[in-house]
């Protein structure tokens, strides 16, 4: 095991040091990552990709706790994107969430497990096929996906399960922020107490016609208690955003969020209000 | 090579044990030729180069740098307090690692020509009690909840150790205190120190005042030209320490980190600095930011003055949105 890590991390200075050298070209892994081959495969396979400033990866500049790593992915400024893939390259499971913006923004924030120091990318999806990726590198002591969940400890764990808190706020173009969390283990399967995987796999944003406005496919590295950020184009008479989850285990949860804004305002008109 | 500070464990059960075999291993690693451009500064030999500074008649303080936890300073970044009494030394707090505590207590030796009779910890945090190897651990005393803190999250704090400071934290493992401290007072030689657990900056923070010097030694209650750590903070129990401290900071004050002098301006600018840290995250949550957002918000222009202020916010947001997450949002899950 620790001959192992000590290997893992003579990669990373390896891939350090190559970083230093590599020459500039649009193909070129600004990050110099030993993994950017693979992962160039297993994410985009034979699809052209380019690295783009555009595509923002926000991290912190430490991390705090390697089982909660927030990071935010944001490719607005590249209008259009179809779909929008969050990974890291050195997780022992690199994928973290693909998001279908349907009518959404290209953006998402969450927390992830890091079980070493690794780059984070995401990676958007344009019309014309051409994948655009932003990435950032990330330090960290590691350990996040194989140590237990937290909800691990409490024998009544499972009481909480689909527990969801969240709120809305409207953004100036209309369009609707969210942000939620649920109450879930997310375990990874990896954990050294041998707890089998058990995460929720898929979230869908919903209108009240039942329309979708984004599917969120997300995988065992989100952080226990997921919690997300994400912006979404409500249609302007809805009164409220539906997320449907499930997770693998078959498990549906249900989440309604009222959309806050216009009930205040309907508060304000009833007669006796305050104006 | 980015920072961490006082790290926040992970998990309870996090096996530090392996993964600090593992980083010792790097270490090793780290000497080969090939790799040593990458190691200028490991390349260095690690020796804490400890300096004295007398602020009373047999009273000096160790002055921790300004700066977080890294291979650089390997981790001595928190003040530490020396008396000399008719019976021996006293200490407060004993620093990041076994060899910095060697070398505390050298210098102790030193400067008293006496060995240590009793250390003081005032918290449970790594800077300030790693060093305890270096003394009899009968000699080692702290509050009930300093001890159980140790217990409770000292190996998950180790790793994290290895991992901020590297090489430095060869040899160290987590010493409890031999003795739990009560309230009141402690006569050693000619010295009369008077224990008072506070909270705040933790579940228990032990601050002392010295009767016959009138020196207040504060812990990390107080911060001085340094942004304040929050992995463990209770912001509300803080505030009514730094009140309950405010009443007597006309008295030379050691802070956690950061230069003595009276107590005034250290529990003023920490009461200040959690009052903006405080707004500045709760502002940011109210409108819906993400986490990485919030840090990117801006800070007060004066903020500018004090030693990793964006640092330790940006720590802050981390330990303090979770909860605003869990403690404010409404519920929303619905029957399906």
């Amino acid at each position: 095991m620790a001959m192992r890590a000590a290997l893992k991390w003579v990669t990373l200075v390896a891939s350090a040091m190559a970083a230093s050298t590599a020459t500039a070209g649009p193909a070129a892994d600004p990050l110099g990552s030993v993994m950017w081959n693979d992962m160039k495969a297993q994410f985009f396979g034979d699809a052209p990709v380019v690295f783009d400033d555009r595509v923002k990866v926000s991290i912190p500049s430490i991390v705090e706790n390697q089982a909660q790593v927030p990071v935010t992915a944001d490719a607005r400024a590249l209008g259009d994107v179809k779909k929008l893939v969050v990974f890291a390259d050195l997780n022992p499971i690199q994928h973290v969430v693909t998001v279908l913006p349907v009518k959404a923004a290209p953006y998402i924030g969450l927390s992830m497990k890091v079980e070493q120091a690794t780059p984070v990318r995401a990676a958007a999806l344009l019309g014309d096929g051409t994948w655009h990726v932003g990435s950032v590198y990330l330090d960290a002591a590691g350990g996040g996906c194989s140590a237990p969940a937290l909800a691990r400890k409490d024998a009544d764990w499972s009481d909480t399960v689909g527990h969801a808190q969240g709120r809305m706020w409207r953004e100036v173009d209309g369009s609707a922020r969210v942000r939620f969390r649920v109450r879930h283990p997310m375990d990874t399967g990896l954990a050294r107490d041998n707890t089998p995987a058990y995460f929720i796999e898929k979230l869908n944003m919903r209108a009240s016609d039942g329309q979708s406005l984004a599917e969120v496919e997300i995988r065992e590295p989100v952080s226990e208690d997921p919690t997300f950020t994400m912006i979404v184009r409500l249609p302007v008479s809805d009164k409220a955003l539906t997320i449907d989850g499930r997770d693998n285990n078959g498990a549906d949860y249900r989440s309604v969020i009222p959309v806050a804004w216009r009930q205040s305002d309907a508060a304000a008109a009833k007669p006796g209000a305050v104006k | 090579m980015k920072r961490v500070g006082h790290p926040e464990p992970a998990r309870d059960g996090d096996d530090g044990i392996t993964r600090r075999a593992a980083l010792a291993r790097v270490a090793g690693i780290a000497t080969l030729p090939m790799l040593l451009g990458v190691f200028d500064a490991d390349a260095a030999p690690l020796a804490y180069e400890l300096k004295s500074e007398r602020i009373g008649d047999g009273v000096w303080v160790v002055r921790g740098a300004q700066e977080a936890i890294d291979r650089k300073n390997g981790g001595a970044i928190a003040n530490i307090t020396i008396f000399d009494t008719s019976d021996g030394a006293v200490i407060v707090d004993t620093g990041p690692s076994k060899r910095y505590g060697l070398a505390l207590d050298a210098i102790v030796r030193q400067l008293t020509g006496k060995p240590v009779v009793r250390a003081y910890l005032t918290h449970f945090h790594p800077d300030h009690v790693f060093g305890n190897q270096a003394f009899a651990a009968d000699a080692i005393a702290a509050p009930k909840g300093v001890v159980d803190g140790l217990a409770d999250l000292g190996e998950a704090f180790a790793s994290a150790m290895y991992h901020a400071a590297g090489d430095w934290m060869r040899g160290t493992e987590v010493v409890a205190p031999g003795r739990t401290l009560e309230d009141g007072t402690e006569q050693i030689g000619q010295r009369r120190f008077r224990a008072q657990t506070l909270a705040g900056h933790t579940a228990s923070d032990l601050v002392l005042l010295e009767e016959t010097s009138g020196l207040l030694v504060a812990g990390d209650l107080v911060f001085l030209d340094r942004a304040p750590t929050t992995p463990h903070a209770d912001l509300a129990r803080w505030r009514h320490s730094l009140d309950a401290l405010g009443a007597i900071s006309d008295r030379a004050l050691v802070p956690g980190h950061g230069p003595v002098e009276s107590g005034a301006r250290g529990v003023g600018q920490t009461r200040d600095w959690l009052a903006v840290m405080e707004e500045t995250i709760r502002n940011a949550f109210e409108r819906g930011l993400s986490q990485n957002e919030a840090i990117a918000e801006p800070l007060p222009e004066w903020t500018g003055r004090i030693a990793l202020a964006r640092y330790e916010y940006e720590r802050s947001v981390m330990h303090f949105y979770p909860k605003l997450e869990a403690g404010s949002w409404p519920r929303i899950d619905r029957a399906g």
